[in-house]
């Protein structure tokens, strides 16, 4: 059987060769076609497609001004609808209607050279990469951010120098979250640009407060983070000094909250000094600390909550009424913290243990006992600990992580209340409220209590309320802050313990 | 690392102070005194009879025919075999040529001399479409058109180029590339202007206008004339930029059908050799990726300079022939490309990317840092000699020459 060709020609039709080869070639991939070219009638294009055993009569007669449509197919039918599909295509509107593909610089270098203004850059790579490129961007006059995690503490302390030679500030390494001139970076959230400052060595921490702060009608003028280790004796708080002097003489900062792990003594000692001379008032917040002496200007937050309404000036979510919610557990009586934020985890020990409730931690604040101590009534595990990310992403990206421990809590009878956070902004998972909702049980009958907050703002890309809503809706109790549903928990223990009789919903 | 910016600062400065000016055609013999009897320059670095592919031994018994050498291709094809022939590059002796590259001594070459710097480069005249040596063909009709390239329209094209004293190459490209050349694949605009340039000359100095009007036809015909004019224009802005103590700066990228070669200024005329790849691309009708040769051709040298695909951006309708790009991303590749070069030419400038100059000084160490191999816009040539051209598209030069150049750069500079 011979194939059939069949021509067919558009008179005074000019159209670019290269357009008309990429045509020609979606044609070749239809069904029973064996060949096809579209080319304007020059002879050495008609020689071509004789070659190719493309040209019929009608194809012959083109003239060079002319435009050839020729097909070969295994049946008059394809060949039919080849040209069928050939002329549809050119009778389309031509051009790509989306705007081009945005260009992404692949070096420093060349993002330098593309954005000759830009003075700060963003560094997420392999740890072992960070260091030359954190450098790389020094030596070309930016403030750096560095939100890779497994950088030596050698090159930390070694960049840092660096940076404060050239007048530079490096935020991180393990920089999760800054707000730089109103804009969210890495994880973080939309707050309304203010008059706070917040300098941070934890980012979830910082997340919590600005939100909170937003929440409460107020606004941050920028978010520096500083890394984990920052306030280590190691780094000496390079950063956060710079940090505390760029903020005490920006004039749109008029109050400054430092959030961080408990620092040495030595460098806890030259903070105080350092915002002794200032002008400014400021929020400090040691999570895990219970007091500190501070200078007058300053206020001691024991936890996220208590900073925020300290930078606020006054307390916040005054509707929600901890006793109102608490209610007797049944025969379980452990708390479980199941918790996406490491800072979020820290606050709930120090809630917890303010409490006299004996709590273990995988990471545990001073005071609190490691996860083998066998001794305590509760855990709270942080899920973005090393252990549970080793070639995963963090549970603020991909909240599955969590599944299975929620699971094993809502099925285990000595445990009374799963405590969890959802945390939403830039970064985080586009819908963890709804993640979390569908890991849970489907009938709970008897299984644990469940709260928890959401750390974020109205703003976010997940709305706040609309995530607390999907949670409310599948029977969670959302607490307005973490300092609120921790408590909330230990309300519930009490009035358990009381022996109330009321019963769960 | 400074004494590393300094020559390759030094390497950008002789690139764009060259002054190209293309000034004659004359034999191979008289370009190229050195070269004698059976002897064939090729394109790429060097390679031996046995391992040269289709279109280039179809390109070499051609050749040889046509040189006299050989009463038929048969013979030809036994005296290569023999080693009677001996092979050498083309850019060991000045000069450059398209695809398989063939230079012998009665051929004629355009000659570009870079009068800042007083060298001349050289490459043969581009025959047009079809059938054509350089993509291996080697019938009557291929040797015909040679003869008449050597006995009628190179002595017609070499009176006129000396009679005007020459066409002054540098601001002829700028144009082209306002108009939407790269100056490798698509050279429509280049070629319309030198016809412009050549033609009143032509017309006064021709002796017989039966050969004018077929020679002003013969490039009026070929949109694709002025490649093998840029390809020595390159040849004659890059050697003077060669030897140069420290320089990570790429002299010249080129491919023999099998080898890919590049030579970096800093480490002299060493060539850095891995297997060619095959072109991404359009195929013309009846013809498929089963029918292509690998990558060869000296036309790399293109974009080397700058051009060709690492001038894109000017030239979106060819951005066309990369598989999945539009031309709307056109540009991306000229920006990507500027990621491994070290400066931008400022005369040599993209209307559309709001005049951008295309990026020049391939820095091997850019290269292998960045993981981004040149980008390089090519015709696609049958693998069987005598068949022709079947396709365009673009290819990538093979990361391994950037790698082992980087390591024998490293101990030139004492830090291997």
């Amino acid at each position: 059987m011979s194939d059939v060709i069949m021509n067919e020609v558009r008179s005074r039709t000019y159209l670019d060769s290269v357009a008309l080869m990429r045509l020609s070639r979606c044609i070749v991939d239809m069904a029973d076609v064996v060949e096809a070219a579209v080319m304007m009638g020059t002879p050495s294009n008609k020689q071509i497609m004789a070659d190719a055993g493309l040209l019929a009569s009608e194809g012959q007669a083109a003239e060079a001004a002319d435009l050839i449509l020729g097909v070969r197919a295994t049946t008059a039918k394809a060949a039919a609808a080849a040209l069928a599909e050939i002329n549809r295509l050119l009778d389309r509107p031509m051009g790509s209607r989306r705007a081009g593909e945005t260009w992404r610089p692949k070096t420093i270098r060349a993002a330098v050279a593309a954005l000759p203004d830009a003075n700060f850059a963003l560094i997420s790579v392999p740890g072992d990469f960070a260091t030359a490129e954190a450098r790389n961007a020094l030596h070309r006059g930016l403030h750096v951010m560095i939100f890779s995690d497994n950088v030596a503490l050698e090159d930390e302390l070694a960049l840092k120098r660096e940076a404060r030679d050239l007048g530079l500030m490096v935020m991180g390494p393990d920089c999760g979250t800054a707000i730089i001139n109103g804009v969210p970076l890495a994880f973080a959230n939309k707050v309304p640009v203010g008059d706070i400052g917040i300098i941070g060595a934890s980012g979830t921490g910082t997340q919590e407060i600005s939100s909170l702060i937003g929440e409460g009608g107020r606004g941050i003028s920028q978010a520096i983070g500083v890394g984990g280790r920052d306030l280590k004796e190691g780094i000496g708080g390079i950063t956060t000094f710079m940090a505390l002097d760029a903020l005490d003489g920006d004039p749109e900062t008029k109050h400054i909250v430092l959030i961080s792990k408990p620092p040495s003594a030595a460098v806890v000692e030259r903070i105080v000094e350092r915002i002794g001379a200032s002008t400014k008032t400021f929020t400090v917040c040691f999570i895990g600390l219970d007091e500190l002496e501070l200078p007058s200007n300053a206020t001691f937050a024991p936890t996220l909550k208590s900073a925020a309404e300290a930078a606020l000036g006054r307390a916040i979510d005054a509707g929600f009424d901890v006793e109102q919610h608490a209610r007797p557990l049944g025969k379980g009586r452990r708390v479980r913290g199941l918790y996406s934020g490491g800072t979020l985890c820290a606050e709930a020990q120090v809630i917890l243990r303010a409490a006299g409730q004996k709590v273990a931690s995988n990471a545990p604040i001073p005071g609190v006992p490691g996860l083998n101590d066998e001794n305590v009534d509760h855990i709270v595990i942080d899920l973005g600990a090393d252990e549970y990310t080793r070639g995963k992403p963090h549970p603020m990206i991909d909240p599955t992580v969590r599944d299975e421990a929620i699971l094993q809590a809502m099925s285990d009878p000595t445990v009374g209340i799963v405590l969890v956070d959802i945390v939403i902004g830039y970064g985080a998972h586009d819908d963890p409220a709804g993640h979390l909702v569908n890991s849970l049980p489907a009938d709970r009958g008897n299984a644990p209590v469940v709260i928890a907050s959401v750390t974020g703002t109205e703003d976010d890309p997940q709305q706040r309320s609309a995530q607390m809503k999907t949670l409310q809706r599948a029977g969670v109790i959302v607490a307005p802050s973490n300092a609120d549903a921790v408590s909330l928990a230990v309300a519930c223990l009490r009035a358990s313990d009381k022996g109330e009789n009321k019963c769960l919903p | 690392m400074e004494k590393i910016e300094q020559a390759n600062q030094e390497a950008v400065r002789r690139m764009l102070e060259g002054d190209p000016v293309l000034v004659d055609v004359i034999p191979a013999a008289e370009a190229i005194p050195t070269l004698g009897e059976q002897t064939i320059l090729h394109a790429g670095p060097p390679i031996e009879w046995a391992r040269m592919c289709g279109p280039m031994r179809g390109a070499v018994t051609g050749i040889a025919v046509f040189e006299g050498w050989a009463p038929d291709l048969k013979t030809a094809g036994i005296m290569a075999d023999s080693g009677e022939f001996s092979f050498h590059p083309n850019h060991h002796f000045d000069a450059v040529g398209p695809m398989t590259g063939m230079t012998t001594l009665s051929q004629p070459v355009l000659v570009v001399e870079n009068r800042t710097f007083g060298n001349r480069a050289y490459c043969t005249i581009n025959e047009g479409l079809g059938k054509v040596m350089r993509f291996g063909g080697n019938d009557e009709e291929v040797l015909n058109r040679l003869a008449w390239l050597r006995d009628d329209f190179g002595p017609a094209m070499g009176v006129a180029l000396r009679e005007m004293g020459g066409i002054p190459l540098k601001s002829l490209v700028a144009r082209g590339l306002s108009m939407g050349d790269e100056m490798h694949q698509r050279n429509v605009a280049c070629s319309g202007l030198t016809l412009r340039e050549l033609a009143p000359v032509m017309a006064r100095t021709a002796k017989d206008t039966t050969v004018l009007a077929k020679a002003l036809a013969f490039i009026g015909g070929n949109d694709q004339f002025f490649l093998n004019i840029a390809m020595a224009l390159g040849k004659s802005l890059m050697d003077p930029v060669r030897n140069i103590d420290g320089s990570s700066v790429v002299t010249a990228m080129s491919r023999n059908g099998t080898d890919f070669g590049i030579r970096v200024s800093g480490t002299g005329d060493t060539w850095f050799i891995a297997p060619v790849e095959m072109p991404e691309g359009l195929y013309f009708p009846g013809f498929t990726e089963a029918d292509a040769n690998p990558d060869m051709g000296d036309s790399t040298i293109i974009e080397t300079i700058g051009l060709g695909g690492f001038a894109m951006g000017a030239a979106p309708a060819v951005a066309g022939f990369v598989g999945a790009g539009s031309a709307s991303d056109a540009g991306n590749f000229t920006r990507t490309m500027g990621e491994i070069t070290v400066g931008e030419n400022p005369e040599w400038t993209i209307p559309a990317m709001d005049y951008l100059g295309v990026p020049v000084g391939i820095d091997i160490r850019l290269v292998v840092k960045t993981g981004l191999a040149p980008t390089i816009n090519t015709g696609i040539a049958h693998r069987e000699p005598g068949v022709g051209q079947v396709g365009a598209g673009v290819v990538r030069a093979p990361m391994a020459c950037f790698e082992q150049s980087l390591v024998s750069f490293a101990e030139s500079v004492g830090v291997a």
